[in-house]
Order: C-alpha cells, then structure tokens, then sequence
C-alpha cells in the first residue's frame, strides 16, 4: 500500500516532467519560429532553459518554495522546542530523518511539508498553528506532513509547484510583451503575429498551469495522508481537532502564500469560494473530518 | 543444452536464495535499530532523573517513598541488561507512572511550577517520555514486519535453516490502550 503510492508518486514526477518538456518545447517552436523564423533554435533554447530550470529547481527547490512562503527556518530545539520535539517525535515513528523546520510568520494556522526525497525534507508551520493547537493537535499534524514526506508525496508537489510557477512566469511574460512589445511593432505585420500567439499562449497557459497542479495534488492524497497520520499518532481525535480549529480559522495573509503553492498546505490557505470547490486542490474539510471519525 | 539449463536454474535459486537471506537480515537489523532508539530514549531519562529529585527535593514535601521509589526504579532499569526487552520496559512503565505522581505533587507548588530550571526538566522528562512511547511503536512496526516475512513463503524456508528467530512485541501498557482506537490487533499478531 505505502509501496504503491511511492511507486504511483515516481511514476507521476517523470509524467509530468515530460509533459513539462513538450510544453516547453512547442512554445520555443511557436516563439521561434515567429522571431527568427527558425522554429528548431527557439525548441533547442526552450529545452535547454527547461533543463537549467529544471536542474536548478531539484537542487534549491526546499529553499525556493520557503522563500516563495516567507519561511524562515529554525536551526535548534530552542527556538521552538514545542514544534521542534514534535517534529522529531514524527520522523521517529515514521521512520524517516529530521526534516529541516520553517517558521512562517503568520497568525493563521496552517502547515506544509516540501523537498525532494526523505532525506532532503522540509517542513513549515505556522506561528499561528503553534499558539493555537495543544500538542496532540499539532502532533497530528505534524504526523499528516510526515506521511507526505514518507510517500515521497513532496516530491510529486514541489515540482509541480515548481513547474507551475515556470508556467505561470511564461504567462506574465506572455502579457507583458502583449502590452509593450506589441504596442511597438504595431505596424509590424511580424510583430502582430508574435503578440498575437503570446496572448493565445496566456490563455491556453493558465488552465494548463491549474490542470497540472490538479493532476499531481488529487485530492486522494489529503485523504491518504490524514489516514497516514492515526497509523503513526494511533490518535484521530488530534487530527479531528486541529483540522476542526484549522477550517475554523482566517486564511492566511495573502503576502505570506504564493498561490502556487497553496496546494502543498495540510488546508487551503488562501480565501475559499464555494463554486471553484469541484476544481479546488483541497477535499472539503467536513469530508475529511467525517473519514477520521470512522477510524 | 540440458546442463546448461540446470546450471541456469541453480544459479537463479542461488541468488534468489541471497536475495531472500540479505532481506532478512535487513528486517533483522531494522527491529535491533529501533529498538537502540528506545534505548537512547532510557538512557536520556535515567541522566535527568538526578537532576528532578534534586530541583523537587528541597521545595516540595512528598510522601514518604515517593521520591525513592523513582529513584530505585531508575537503578534498577540501569541494571537491567538491554536485551531484557520485556523487563526493561515493565520498569521503564512504572518509572513513568511515578514520575506522574512527582509531576502531580509538585503542580501544587507555585514557586516550583515558576522555577525556570523546573520547567525546562519538564519539557525535556514530556519529550523523552513522548519519544518512549513513539520508538516503542516503531519498534512494534519493525517487528511485525519482520515476523511477517519469518512467517511467509517462501522466506519462512531461507530463514529456518539459518535459524532466524521471530522478534518479541513490547506489550503497550494497559491505560494506552484503552485510549487508543486503533490498535495493533489488525496484524493479527
């Protein structure tokens, strides 16, 4: 069971680093073609960016997504020892190495766990998950993001998050060149058509950044995860609890979460509205709640 | 042709046989590991129970034998050879119910609950106690693992000639269990 979804998790990654790929290099055929009308350069300078990017991102992607979240990180037991025991309680019983341990600044509670394998892990809490939850609530879930890190469930978000952001930068770049490049070449019959691809790319780019986080956080995951979680604390009420007080509570600071990201949290940071909920990364709360109390 | 085919299926067998063996020994392995983190986990508390009876002696009274009751338990768990499991946990259990009735006494007196010195030992004593009850379940873990593979085919052939032997679970103390909703029972071990 823990096996499959490893084995399920890896095979996820290569799928969506392909698909990456070929995303990356349509769009150098379409920019290349349209600039030097040389379709091959613009694929060959796509991919290499794809593969620099790429490389980058597996090294310093822990490191990326913290500051993306205004994380900082804590380097002794003393600084939080609350947070930092149970930490160490977790990775214990789960069988994997201390992570890395983040503090994001924040009055709200929430969590996330991030990095590209178990021994390169990281997790981040909130200031406001510590004053709020008593220990059994924070251990649940602390042991919820250890489950994460045990099925290599970080692995598959990160990039994804990565990768999306890629997109979503790919995008804004798209609008930009909209706006002032186009303005420019306005007489240019070339310059129409390159503006005119770069809007048709923002359009077609943003839903694909959306499928594609869809596509690596499913909502199973949360689901496996909680389940995850009472196998190491043998404890559902402390999961129940926290996810109670958690859904209960403010989203989070719109300064703090970068919206790629906000699908690694243990809940939605962001401000939820009720008719994105069939697309949205997070199962409902209640849900979720309703599947600890059977256990 | 036909020896070469026996030569092929004795080879196959054979490094199936060292796949099957290596397998054992790493489960093997893995329950004596977790069992050295319960071990690292007494020893730590068995270093700060000195320094408790110390802070608590001078400021709080106690009945008489509570504080030496903790104190004795203590050196008899040093005693206590490590591969004792069984018996080294028992007293592992007691010594923590009564350093619950030192933190129970000790609560009724606030300049000992103000003491910096109190507080940091306490936090430390909840910590150990909490990683006790977290590697003895990792423990559990590993052992079913291992039994599990002592137990099933064809491992369970490999491991009787080479006199592999099941690994003992620690029993969880009686009040945890009632606490708890899900149990080690599923394993049917």
């Amino acid at each position: 069971m823990l096996f499959e979804q490893i084995a399920k998790n890896k095979r996820k990654t290569i799928v969506l680093f392909v698909g990456f790929f070929l995303f990356m290099g349509i769009v150098g055929a379409a920019l290349g073609y349209c600039m030097f009308g040389e379709w091959v350069a613009g694929v060959i300078i796509a991919v290499v960016t794809g593969i620099v990017y790429a490389v980058y991102m597996f090294g310093q992607s822990t490191d990326v997504v913290m500051g993306m979240n205004h994380a900082q990180e804590i380097t002794n037991a003393d600084q939080a020892p609350d947070l930092w025991h149970i930490v160490e309680d977790m990775a214990l019983v789960a069988n994997v190495p201390m992570p890395r341990v983040f503090i994001i600044d924040d009055p709200s509670p929430n969590a996330f766990a991030t990095g590209n394998d178990p021994e390169h892990a990281a997790v981040a809490a909130t200031s406001g998950i510590m004053s709020v939850l008593t220990r059994e609530e924070l251990e649940g879930v602390m042991a919820h993001e250890m489950t994460h890190v045990r099925n290599y469930d970080i692995r598959l978000q990160t990039i994804a998050v990565a990768l999306t952001s890629a997109i979503a930068m790919l995008a804004n770049f798209g609008t930009h060149f909209w706006y002032f490049g186009g303005s420019r070449n306005r007489d240019n019959k070339e310059g129409n058509v390159i503006a005119l691809i770069a809007s048709i790319a923002v359009l077609v780019l943003a839903p694909i950044a959306a499928t594609l986080v869809q596509l690596a956080i499913s909502r199973n995951r949360e689901f496996l995860a909680d389940a995850g979680a009472v196998e190491l604390t043998r404890n559902p009420q402390g999961l129940i609890n926290a996810l109670n007080k958690i859904s209960n509570s403010e989203p989070m600071s719109d300064e703090n979460v970068s919206p790629e990201s906000a699908a690694l949290y243990i809940s939605n940071p962001l401000q939820t509205k009720k008719l994105t909920n069939l697309f949205s990364t997070h199962p409902p709360m209640s849900e979720r709640i309703s599947a600890l109390q059977k256990m | 042709m036909i020896g070469w085919i026996i030569v092929g299926i004795v080879v196959v067998l054979a490094l199936l046989w060292v796949g099957i063996y290596n397998g054992l020994v790493q489960a093997r392995m893995r329950t004596q590991e977790s069992w050295s983190q319960i071990d690292v986990q007494l020893k730590r508390r068995n270093d700060l129970i000195p320094n408790l009876v110390e802070t608590v002696k001078g400021s709080a009274k106690f009945e008489q034998g509570t504080l030496e009751k903790v104190v004795s338990l203590r050196n008899a768990l040093t005693q206590t050879p490590t591969d004792d499991h069984q018996k080294t946990m028992a007293l592992s259990d007691q010594l923590t119910n009564s350093l619950k009735s030192v933190f129970a006494v000790a609560e009724s007196y606030p300049d000992l609950k103000a003491s910096n010195q109190y507080n940091k030992l306490m936090e430390e004593l909840t910590n150990t106690e909490n990683k006790i009850a977290y590697s003895r379940q990792l423990f559990n873990t590993t052992t079913a693992t291992y039994n599990t593979k002592l137990q099933s085919f064809p491992t369970n052939f490999v491991a009787k000639i080479h006199s592999f032997k099941p690994s003992e679970f620690l029993e969880t103390p009686a009040e945890e269990r009632e606490m708890v909703n899900v149990s080690f029972d599923e394993r049917g071990l």
